[in-house]
């Protein structure tokens, strides 16, 4: 159960049941569906976007307890970053939940720590990854939905 | 350890049949998964072996190896006589009237693509009818589908009802004089469902339609007369029915197979190549082109000996209880909704619960070791009928048992202790 509680902290729970930001943006600049085939996690994610800054980031969709407090986690710190900021934060978040960060705590990591349980669980590393993918793609510009699979 | 052998003995003596021996021959049961023991509640995904389908697989390559159909060395003599020997086991597990119904292919999916590439583009043209229901399997759709957009044929749905059951009144009113073929799930994987088949096959003979019976689900659970079912096509796998992965069987009546032309070329398949002309082989190896999966097959050999070593009638009365129990005490959790309530099911208990989605109960349940499946379980449509994206399936074999079925309720329970 141990390993269980790593993964479904409580921050996670709390997450999954009232999603922060969790409503379509009228003004997006930037809108795009992600969604993991197998499992049916969809999500659709709209950002608006001011010189290079995320101004303004929502979601809205249904999924796993891990893919919705990741995209509720994800956009309460997105908020007010740079593109550049978003990018690292992205590749801090994959090193996290693919279990290559060394330095794990909260000092360092913020709210993104309570995901470093995710590295145990292979199989839900997708879950995890879900918004964040999306949220990176987004921010090229790309407009192919995107898809953990 | 039990034998296979002290397993008919017991039969033999009278106890009808004994979950607890039967277990004894699958050594995978005895597996511990993150510490705890295994219990395997995913068999509609495949089914776990028995020792003798084990063996059967070693001893071939030990003993047997060599290819078929072609040497006259003894070696490919015996192996020729043991793969034949199962299509012939083949016909009489499904009481087919001739060895020459009987293909042998990778599985279900391949059967059915077999039949949507071969008696589909010959017999299906544009503006043509193909008829299925909304209970289907990927592999009972997608390959239709193909057929649809390569010929310019429509795919028809019989719609289903709330418990999961195919509406027969939509499915007659849906069979016109442009439909083709139907093809029927016989066991619904997703929910359990037992399609009225034989009485389906009737309604669409009455019309003048063949009918393809997608029969994966089906043949673990019940014994299969294809001649009864009046079915002109039956598909199958071996590894739904104790069997190895990578076989399985198309059963199609003589006189259609017999006008379908050929599904792959190549090897085995023909009597006579030159660069101008080739003349096919006869059936069944008009469509078994190349070398085929010959261990693979000599193992579902070894599968259906297992099976004919079964008491049936005792067999269908445990399975059933097993799944009236499992629906009782799964359906009675607070919060647990069960998805397909059809009055005549199999081997399937599929369910969601308020406010937990089903892949964090699946890995939750994972870690008390039990396994079961969670998702769409390649039935979209399904679950999209009743509005869900995804539901948690256990699903039932023979060597399953009560306690088994008490551990997944714990297991359901922990999962409630986690989301509170």
């Amino acid at each position: 159960m141990s390993e269980l509680r790593a993964l479904y902290q409580e921050i996670i729970l709390e997450h999954n049941k009232k999603p922060r930001n969790f409503r379509k943006l009228d003004d997006a600049s930037r809108t795009l569906e992600g969604y993991n085939p197998l499992c049916g996690d969809h999500y659709t994610l709209y950002l608006k976007i001011e010189n290079d800054v995320v101004v303004d980031i929502s979601f809205e969709g249904a999924g796993c307890a891990i893919s919705k407090a990741s995209a509720s986690v994800m956009t309460t710190m997105l908020k007010g970053r740079t593109k550049e900021e978003a990018q690292r934060m992205f590749e801090t978040f994959h090193k996290l939940v693919t279990g290559e960060l060394t330095d794990i705590s909260f000092e360092t990591l913020g709210k993104l720590a309570a995901f470093a349980g995710v590295s145990e669980f292979p199989a839900r590393v997708k879950c995890a990854s879900l918004a964040w993918h999306t949220m990176r793609n987004a921010l090229d510009a790309k407009s192919e939905p995107v898809s953990t699979e | 350890m039990h034998t296979y052998q002290d397993i008919l003995t017991s039969k033999k003596s009278g106890s009808g049949f004994d979950p607890d021996l039967i277990r004894e021959t699958f050594p995978i049961l005895k597996a511990t998964v993150h510490g705890k023991k295994l219990v395997y509640l995913d068999n509609a995904a495949t089914t776990q072996k028995p020792e003798s389908v084990i063996k059967a697989l070693d001893d071939y390559y030990r003993h047997l190896n060599s290819n078929i159909h072609r040497g006259v060395h003894a070696l490919s003599e015996k192996a020729t006589e043991a793969y034949e020997g199962v299509r012939d086991k083949a016909r009489q597990f499904i009481n087919a009237a001739s060895n020459k119904e009987i293909i042998f292919l990778r599985g279900t999916t391949e059967g059915i693509n077999l039949v949507a590439g071969s008696f589909g583009r010959s017999n299906v043209g544009q503006g043509d009818e193909v008829l299925i229901t909304g209970l289907e399997h990927h592999s009972n759709i997608v390959p239709w589908q193909m057929l649809c957009n390569h010929t310019g044929s429509v795919l028809k749905v019989a719609p289903i009802d709330d418990k999961g059951e195919v509406i027969l009144s939509e499915f007659e009113r849906l069979i016109g004089p442009k439909t083709r073929i139907v093809a029927i799930a016989h066991v619904s994987n997703a929910l359990g469902t037992v399609n009225p088949v034989k009485r389906m096959v009737a309604i669409a003979h009455a019309h003048g339609i063949p009918v393809l019976l997608d029969g994966a689900q089906a043949v673990p659970h019940f014994r299969i007369d294809v001649r009864d079912l009046d079915c002109d096509f039956y598909a199958f796998s071996a590894h739904k029915m104790y069997g190895p992965t990578g076989i399985g069987i198309l059963y199609g009546k003589q006189s259609i197979l017999e006008a379908m032309p050929p599904y792959q070329g190549g090897g085995d398949m023909i009597r006579s190549v030159t660069f101008e002309k080739t003349i096919f082989n006869d059936l069944p190896h008009k469509f078994e082109a190349g070398t085929p999966n010959i261990a693979d097959t000599i193992g579902f050999g070894a599968a259906f000996d297992f099976l004919n070593g079964l008491d049936w009638n005792a067999v269908s009365h445990y399975e059933h209880e097993l799944l009236t129990y499992a629906s009782e005490v799964i359906g009675a959790i607070p919060g647990v909704r069960i998805v397909g309530t059809a009055s005549d099911k199999a081997g399937v208990v599929s369910f969601v619960m308020d406010d937990v989605h089903p892949h964090d109960i699946g890995t939750i349940l994972d870690r008390e070791g039990i396994a079961v499946r969670t998702g769409h379980h390649c039935a979209q449509p399904v679950m999209q009928r009743f509005g869900i994206p995804a539901t948690v399936r256990a699903s039932f074999a023979l060597y399953n048992t009560k306690e088994e079925i008490d551990e997944l309720v714990r297991g359901i329970y922990a999962v409630k202790k986690v989301f509170h």
